[in-house]
């Protein structure tokens, strides 16, 4: 049995890249979207990444085996937006569990190949789970603060089957990212408990959390201060905190430095490409992306660290090659009394 | 390398963060609708903006967290907090700090959990209902990842002893930690602070205990936290703000020293430990700690030191500035503030000043007059303030009167004033006349020219003297359910006197609904019901307008019409049961499980004299504030936002009047009670006294129940015939004596504010008087409650065991069953009591009722009943059906 923790101790662990911007670089058509199975659907389906995974799942393994072959230690699913509040969107809300299910299946077949080339380097599919199109905490109406677009219950219950589809399909870690609004990220939280709750045979897996600071007063969109969002999130007692997405490394420095005093447990990074430029493209080069992560891992502040948007395995080989002649963050004490 | 300590982290858009060098951490209470009612109002009235106001203010404050709490018979409390909550995380001020989410329904508090995206604190869970409930709710607690408070509460009650207290705390970490797998510093204990210095002996170690118990539980579980709710402590001080800050203060510092961490307090109110003055924090110190504290005498120390501050307090306040101005404005000044020190010297002043007296009045009096009345409208100022502002009035026009009389003497033709006048009568039957008074009080206020005719005023004398004096207004008042028949007679005599003046209706058992059926239908003239004095201005000024009057008349007609047709479409929902059916579905009570206590004595016993002093702890306030017009939960109104200034000015004057009612002996208590053995025949209980036997005839609800639910009688408390036991059934009166020349010398004074002060208080004596008769009742007379130890709170929540309802109220509404209870308990003679033709009980400050020992027994409402039960009742009593119609028509369906 494979232990992450284990591994973490030992070196700084790689998440991988952007998936989005590798289905990109296919240029896929509407067609190709819609497969086979999907050919007569009511609605325009290009941009429905995750369903790739049901039409187009050679193009989806294909990607994992390229960040795999890069250095990645972890893999994300490619389930970013599938539960049946944001697949609304294309009326698929039906499909969600069986996209949980494929694309775990997917990831988890091309990271034990990899694993079982190279046992000492063993690699984990982390179970992606967004932040939903819909927020908790913020009204879609300017006019009417206090209205909310989703209910606490629609989130938990969206979350909660795709946690099972996950499990089910064979994921090792839980990945709740590119939180800008804590509350639905708590629904997240919330969800992930109770189903290990409800189902004991299950063995609990380990938690990842990721939060994003969408602009320069450090705060999340919802409004609250990293050290608040950290708090607010401890008792899902994680196996890491970290930032993603938003900002480019150059802007989450002062953030990440912030979260390695803080975080009782393991924090990761993986920033953007830089930020867009005018044709809302990431131009950041892979050496440049690597050279502000080197940096941070020499300083201590992170033991997990990869890419977001923008990111391609170029940018994951080189964050691979540099920050691996670093020693990982060390867990910080934990006190079991409160005077020093 | 880092470490990461396990101290209570909590967020809203901001961390806090409680290390052991913390200070005190303050939790705001004022956006909470037990404790506030200003934020009650808001929440009710919809006003969500405004109460995000009262929340923005506590921040302000300094409050380092907020206590929300909707908890409300009235309000749909998962539908206020979710919405509060909501709204409240748009305001990045206010959400910077943590919430509590205070609420005694879980369900309230998962609701607030799932809107706040920070950490909050759970206010509170226990073990009260028992330790699997308590886990799910801790369990969904940590889901959410809130801390939480738990109270020092277990199946068997409240802990209330150090080792219970410190052994509930102990056994709820176990489960949160090991069971349940809660991070320790996520636990906040309340160990229960409760009043101490309340003159119960079992009550001077409270804060002694709290303070042990806060110890212990920070040195076996030094990662959690102790909290509590501070101003229980000083409850037995409510209205003397200045000794409560101090025992809060003194109190908290030696809690704070014991590790307490938080606090649900008013932190701008409380003083700093080193500036209390060093005698008053000596006595603060005696007390909290039980020191020097033997029978009592730190307590009686602290409470004596209490009463001379009260009477300091008064002398510092003066500001004597306002005699500078010109004698308008000073006449101002001292209606709108109340003061007559200085009014004959001022209104005889302005009298020279004019050319003649009554332009005094027409002029600066009634200009002062005006602008009270505009604060009063505009809700700035209360209705103690307004009363006093009367007598101030009353005072000068007492000084001016002998000079109108002269001018009239010597010129008669010289105008004089024409105001509305507005007649006034509590109606014949009726002894009840304090709403009355206030009502007039503030119509007079108002310059309206009141003519009262008092109290037990047939409906011949009402309209002789409203076509005598040409009155403006009618205005009839009764507290009794008779007083409705005969406000509906009052009504259908001025119709057929073909009188013109509109009819106003008010009193305890009136109603709109009741107006719009019964009364309004009598008179084609306009018939208004006026739900309380403030609004009796309002009414009687749009009446008296010409352009105002037709409009308000038309739809008072209109709103009345919809009520009638409201009311016979209501009727048809109700289902009753036949009364035979009725009669099946009893209370169901096991009488072979039963036995009966038998009292001290049979017969009567009479208390021509109980001290006054025994009474006072015993009265329950929130009505004496009632007939104020300020509603709202006792003592908690002292500190209200809105009328929490007042009420205690009010409450101080209530209680120096109390004390030298008290010490002077101005009035006198008297108590009958008697017990006799009684057998239920089913509709009626048989009592037998050594001479004769009496029927005692109830009333059966009747209305269809749920399944399982009984249909009520007071009969089923008592033990059948075929139950072989003997039981026992009681009954008292008590009264208070002797008001009526302290009313006269008031009335000479022009006083009406000490008048309508010293009736109101009669009256929470006798209410008083009967819980204290009640009390010796059940744990001495008849004994079968001996080892009882309640609170005043618990008494007023009713919380004993037995009943003693009242004729003419809702379980037993024949009001003629008084008879039989008066002539039981030796009558007029005595009792001091006199009945009325209505059985209105003359002094107006009396209370009778039935004593009922069962522990089954209940208050309940009959409710209304059919023709059936109504035959049967009239056979019972030997009266014709006419008759008793004609008692029983508030309950009959019709």
């Amino acid at each position: 049995m494979k232990d992450i923790r284990k591994a973490l101790e030992q070196r700084i662990l790689i998440i991988d890249g952007a998936m989005g911007t590798m289905i990109q670089r296919h240029r896929l058509t509407e067609a190709d979207y819609r497969g086979e199975r999907f050919k007569d659907w009511p609605s325009d389906l290009k941009g429905n990444n995750d369903l790739l995974c049901l039409t187009q799942p050679a193009i989806i393994e294909g990607i994992h085996r390229e960040y795999l072959d890069a250095g990645a230690d972890i893999i994300e699913t490619n389930t970013f937006n599938s539960q049946q509040v944001s697949l609304a969107d294309y009326n698929m809300q039906a499909l969600a569990h069986e996209i949980n299910l494929s694309a775990a299946r997917i990831a988890k077949k091309a990271a034990d190949d990899f694993t079982a080339k190279d046992p000492s380097k063993p690699r984990f599919v982390a179970g992606a789970i967004g932040p939903l199109n819909k927020t908790l905490s913020l009204s879609p109406d300017v006019n009417n603060p206090g209205f909310r677009g989703l209910l606490w219950e629609e989130a938990v219950v969206a979350y909660y089957e795709q946690i099972d589809g996950l499990v089910q399909g064979g994921i090792d870690l839980i990945l709740i990212e590119t939180i800008f609004d804590t509350l639905n990220a708590k629904a997240a939280i919330f969800a992930v408990k109770k189903y290990f709750q409800d189902h004991p045979d299950q063995p609990e897996l380990p938690i990842m959390i990721s939060g994003t600071i969408t602009d320069a007063s450090g705060r999340t969109l919802s409004g609250q201060t990293l050290e608040a969002f950290y708090i607010s999130v401890m008792h899902a007692h994680p196996l890491s905190i970290g930032l993603n997405c938003a900002l480019g490394a150059a802007d989450m420095r002062s953030h990440i430095e912030e979260l390695s005093q803080i975080a009782a447990c393991y924090t990761s990074a993986y920033p953007n490409a830089g930020l867009p430029n005018a044709m809302g493209e990431y131009d950041e080069q892979p050496e440049q992306t690597a050279h502000f992560l080197e940096d941070w891992a020499r300083e201590g502040f992170v033991n997990i660290v990869g890419g977001c948007c923008g990111t391609t395995p170029d940018h994951i080989r080189h964050i691979a090659e540099h920050v691996k002649k670093f020693k990982p963050r060390s867990l910080p004490v934990i006190a079991t009394e409160t005077e020093v | 390398m880092s470490t990461i300590y396990p101290f209570l982290r909590l967020a809203g858009l901001e961390p806090l963060v409680v290390r052991p060098e913390t200070n005190f951490v303050n939790i705001g209470e004022r956006t909470n609708v037990t404790g506030s009612k200003k934020f009650a109002r808001l929440i009710r009235e919809n006003q969500y903006e405004e109460a995000l106001s009262v929340a923005r203010q506590q921040v302000e404050n300094g409050a380092q967290i907020l206590d929300v709490n909707m908890d409300d018979a009235l309000l749909d409390g998962v539908q206020a907090m979710t919405k509060f909550l909501n709204l409240l995380q748009s305001e990045p001020d206010i959400a910077r700090i943590p919430i509590m989410i205070d609420s005694s329904k879980f369900e309230i508090i998962e609701a607030g959990l799932k809107c706040v995206q920070g950490k909050c604190i759970v206010n509170s869970i226990s073990m009260k209902e028992g330790v699997e409930k308590f886990k799910r709710e801790a369990n969904i607690c940590r889901l959410f990842g809130a801390a939480v408070v738990v109270m020092a509460f277990d199946e068997q009650g409240q802990a209330d002893t150090l080792q219970r207290r410190v052994d509930i705390c102990t056994r709820a970490y176990e489960i949160l930690v090991k069971e349940v797998g809660f991070d320790p510093q996520d636990i906040i204990f309340d160990p229960n602070i409760f009043a101490v210095a309340t003159g119960l002996e079992e009550h001077n170690n409270y804060a002694v205990d709290f303070i042990e118990a806060t110890r212990i539980i920070k040195q076996k579980m030094p990662l959690t936290k102790v909290s509590g709710g501070v101003s229980n402590l000083s409850f037995s001080f409510r209205g003397n703000d200045h000794v409560r800050e101090a025992m809060h203060s003194v109190f908290l510092f030696h809690a704070i020293k014991a590790g307490m961490d938080m606090g649900i307090v008013n932190a701008g109110q409380l003083v700093v430990y080193d500036e209390i003055e060093p005698e008053l924090r000596r006595l603060c110190e005696d007390v909290i700690l039980n020191r020097n504290n033997d029978n009592n005498e730190a307590t009686e120390k602290l409470i004596a030191f209490a009463e001379s501050v009260k009477a300091k307090g008064k002398v510092i306040v003066k500001d004597e500035t306002w005699r500078k101005e010109p004698v308008e404005a000073r006449l101002t000044h001292s209606l709108i503030n109340g003061i007559t020190d200085y009014i004959e010297t001022d209104t005889e002043e302005a009298r020279q000043k004019y050319p003649r007296p009554l332009d005094v009045i027409e002029g600066p009096l009634m200009d002062g007059m005006n602008v009270v009345g505009d604060l009063f409208g505009a809700g700035k100022m209360f209705l103690p303030q307004v009363v006093k502002s009367a007598r101030v009035m009353k005072k000068s026009v007492a000084w001016l009167t002998p000079f109108i009389e002269e001018e009239k003497k010597n010129n008669p033709n010289a105008q004089q004033g024409s105001v509305a006048k507005v007649l006034l009568a509590t109606v014949k039957g009726d002894v009840h006349d304090i709403g009355k008074n206030i009502v007039g009080v503030v119509l007079g206020c108002n310059g309206y020219d009141i003519i009262d005719l008092g109290v037990m005023v047939p409906a011949d004398k009402i309209l002789d003297t409203a076509i005598k004096e040409n009155v403006d207004i009618i205005g009839l008042s009764g507290l009794i359910t008779p007083s409705l028949d005969e406000m509906v007679h009052v009504a259908h005599e001025m119709k057929r006197r073909n009188m013109k003046q509109p009819l106003l209706i008010g009193g305890a058992t009136t109603s709109r609904m009741h107006t719009a059926v019964k009364i309004a239908p009598q008179y084609d003239n306009g018939v208004i019901h006026v739900l309380d004095a403030s609004r009796s201005v309002t009414v009687a000024s749009s009446l008296l307008s010409n352009e105002q009057r037709d409009k308000l008349l038309n739809d008072t007609l209109a709103e009345y019409q919809q009520l009638r047709a409201d009311f016979e479409k209501k009727k048809t929902i109700k289902t009753y049961l036949d009364f035979e059916k009725a009669s099946a579905n009893k209370t169901a009570i096991d009488w072979s499980a039963y036995e009966p206590v038998r009292p001290q004595f049979t017969g009567t016993r009479v208390l021509q004299q109980v001290p006054l002093n025994e009474l006072v702890p015993y009265i329950d306030w929130a009505p004496f504030f009632i007939a104020w017009e300020m509603g709202g939960r006792f003592p908690q109104l002292l500190e209200d936002e809105v009328i929490g200034k007042e009420a205690t000015k009010l409450y101080h004057d209530a209680l120096s009047l109390l004390q030298k009612i008290v010490d002077e002996k101005w009035l006198n208590a008297r108590a009958v009670a008697g017990f006799w053995p009684a057998v239920s025949t089913g509709n009626s209980i048989r009592l037998n006294t050594d001479e004769s036997y009496y029927n005692l005839e109830c009333l059966r609800q009747q209305i269809k129940k749920a399944p399982g639910q009984p249909n009520f009688s007071l009969a089923d408390f008592i033990a059948p015939e075929a139950a072989g036991k003997e039981d026992y059934i009681g009954a008292f009166s008590v009264t208070i004596e002797g008001i009526e020349p302290h009313l006269q010398h008031f009335i000479e004074q022009h006083d009406d504010y000490n008048k309508i002060m010293l009736q109101a208080l009669a009256d929470r004596l006798a209410e008083a008087l009967a819980e204290w008769l009640h009390a010796k009742v059940r744990t001495d007379w008849w004994g079968y409650s001996k080892n009882e130890q309640l609170t005043n709170e618990e008494l007023i929540k009713e919380k004993y065991v037995g009943i003693r309802p009242a004729p003419g109220y809702p379980a037993c509404p024949d009001h003629t069953e008084k008879y039989k209870l008066f002539h039981l308990l030796g009558g007029e003679q005595t009792t001091g009591i006199t009945l009325t033709e209505s059985l209105a009980m003359y002094p107006a400050a009396s209370v009778c009722g039935w004593y009922f020992a069962h522990p089954q027994s209940q208050y309940f409402g009959v409710g209304k009943i059919k023709e059936d039960q109504l035959e049967d009742y009239a056979k019972r009593k030997g009266l014709s059906l006419e008759e008793i119609t004609r008692w029983l028509r508030p309950i009959l369906e019709d």
